[in-house]
């Protein structure tokens, strides 16, 4: 080996080509800002296909789509669910149950463009150390949200929950919001690695939750291929749900990523050379199928 | 093996511990914030249709969508550092008031029903109401015909009158006292933006604030009466006032009448009285 200073991604930029390298990231970023280019285009250019936030929103004057973990707080906290909001919710559930619950946090959510960003800098500038919280805290907070809801009798996590704060922000043109962008920024660059969406948000966790039972999933279809250069483990941002899917035939655990917190982003797609990962469902998770090239063989 | 399971569940139940106890802090700090919030500043306004603070706390999703589709601009988001809960809507009458659109678009556009759905005439809508805060100031107080408050009303001599009052100070003028009814104001705030004074001497109030209330077992005893059609204690005597002769005197006709004789001994002005005195000395 060489002792050239690398990257992880680097052997798939040589082997695959840059667009192959980048494609699901380049996806996402499109969607994302896609997104809220479209929320954007009624303020600013008065073409309104799109009128309110990812909280609740009105399409063409006739697709309703609400947050269903704002719905949710909402009737914890006394309110009685009888509108086109519960119709946008369940829409909304819908979806997610068909192409993963944590869809919404990496092909939706503007803040992780945010936090991808303080990722990418953070391995690249070797930033070690910092606060370390569970994974799980952010299943606790969810937990809290929903209760002080009851308790309060308001919709207490919207009160200052940072991801609603942001979408909210942008779309309604409010300055101060770049503070919060930049708080969340520097947490995650300098305080906790993957700190916000990864430890702490529980929109994150409620999705994940939501996408338990959801089809589309990233399998490792191709593990027999893997090299163990450990390129997608250094890009995701759940590294945690890679291992049992890729490393799995011994102990007979099938190649799909199972874990909700999986949040498909297709980075790990990308960036693997030997192109072990693609996107699949969760009903191809036999691990008695023997592969062959790309076809199943059935004995 | 006994030992290892045994540290692994104490590091499990410590960790846990941090967990719950960073996460009870964080929502001991959210739920008093919670609470603080719940209070409305006295110039924000919310939208019609909106129920009590509590009420839309638990149902507006913070969407906006009926700021977009408010066509007078009025109506604005929360911004992060206000002082009530942030990202729902409001409006400054001041700033620019409601102006009561018929067709009430906020409210068709809330998808949660924060905004009720059931009020379809906008002359219901309750979202506060005017008081005349500063009698020192107001121009009508004065004497002067300002009048601004009450032509701007969309339902005027409904919900602001003026009432007519003696002007003590010329001793021969009236004073136009703007006056609201809270049985028709709908709290839209034309009449505090329309204000001409540097500040407005009119104010839209939450309602709660604005409006005092009789002890329940107050009974108005004229009301009493006339709804019985008769006294209900005593027998109703006529009053007797001691008048010049040919006036009358009746509250509700404002005040001293003139009688319609036609055999006045007088003149109708008593300056002709005094002036006849005058010539005949």
């Amino acid at each position: 080996m060489m002792s050239v200073s690398t990257y992880p991604g680097r052997t798939a930029l040589l082997e695959k080509g840059w667009f192959s390298a980048y494609k699901w990231l380049l996806l996402r970023r499109i969607t994302q800002i896609g997104i809220l280019a479209i929320f954007l285009l009624g303020p600013w250019v008065g073409i309104w296909i799109v009128k309110g936030n990812l909280a609740s929103s009105l399409t063409l004057d006739v697709l309703p789509l609400t947050d269903p973990y704002l719905l949710l707080q909402s009737f914890l906290a006394g309110h009685v669910l009888e509108s086109t909001a519960v119709i946008g919710a369940i829409i909304v559930i819908a979806f997610y149950l068909l192409v993963g619950g944590r869809a919404y946090c990496s092909w939706v959510c503007p803040i992780n463009i945010v936090t991808d960003t303080a990722g990418f800098l953070r391995d690249r500038l070797h930033l070690k150390g910092g606060t370390h919280f569970s994974r799980q805290v952010r299943y606790w907070i969810l937990g809290m949200s929903l209760v002080l809801s009851v308790v309060t009798g308001t919709m207490a996590w919207e009160l200052i929950n940072p991801v609603s704060l942001v979408q909210r922000g942008i779309i309604f043109g409010m300055a101060s919001t770049w503070f919060i962008v930049a708080a969340i920024f520097m947490f995650d660059l300098f305080i906790s690695r993957q700190g916000w969406c990864g430890h702490l948000c529980p929109v994150g966790a409620f999705y994940s939750i939501l996408g338990i039972p959801s089809s589309v999933r990233v399998s490792a279809v191709n593990r027999s291929n893997c090299d163990d250069c450990m390129d997608c483990f250094m890009v995701c941002p759940e590294k945690q749900v890679i291992r049992p899917a890729l490393k799995g035939e011994a102990d007979n655990i099938g190649p799909v990523i199972m874990s909700p917190n999986c949040t498909n982003c297709g980075r790990c797609i990308d960036v693997c050379a030997k192109e072990v990962f693609k996107f699949s469902l969760r009903f191809k998770n036999s691990n008695h199928v023997p592969m062959v090239g790309n076809k199943e063989v059935r004995s | 093996m006994i030992q290892g399971k045994r540290s692994s569940r104490r590091q499990f139940l410590a960790d846990s511990a941090r967990t719950a106890s960073g996460v009870a802090l964080l929502a001991l700090g959210l739920g008093f914030y919670a609470k603080q919030v719940q209070s409305l500043p006295a110039t924000a306004i919310r939208p019609p249709g909106a129920g009590g603070e509590k009420d839309f706390l638990s149902s507006c999703v913070r969407c906006g969508l009926c700021v977009r589709d408010c066509p007078y601009d009025t109506l604005k988001l929360s911004q992060p550092g206000d002082a009530f809960a942030v990202g729902t809507p409001y409006f400054e009458a001041r700033t620019i008031p409601c102006e009561m659109c018929e067709d009430i678009p906020c409210v068709k556009a809330c998808p949660t029903n924060a905004l009720d759905k059931s009020l379809d005439n906008i002359d219901d809508a309750r979202m506060g109401l005017a008081v005349l805060l500063d009698q020192e100031n107001c121009l009508n107080f004065q004497g002067l015909r300002c009048d601004v408050c009450y032509r701007v009303c969309p339902l005027i001599d409904k919900a602001i009158s003026l009432d007519l009052q003696h002007n003590r100070r010329s001793g021969k003028h009236t004073l136009f006292i703007p006056v609201v009814h809270s049985d028709f104001c709908t709290g839209c705030g034309k009449c505090e933006q329309a204000c001409v004074l540097e500040e407005a001497a009119i104010k839209v109030l939450p309602t709660h604030l604005a409006k005092g209330q009789l002890g329940k077992h107050y009974r108005l005893g004229w009301e009493e009466k006339r709804k019985a059609g008769g006294s209900l204690v005593t027998p109703d005597e006529q009053h007797k006032y001691n008048l010049p002769e040919g006036m009358d005197y009746d509250y509700e006709g404002q005040g001293l009448i003139k009688e319609k004789k036609d055999n006045v001994p007088f003149s109708s002005n008593p300056l002709d009285s005094l002036n006849r005195n005058a010539e005949q000395r």
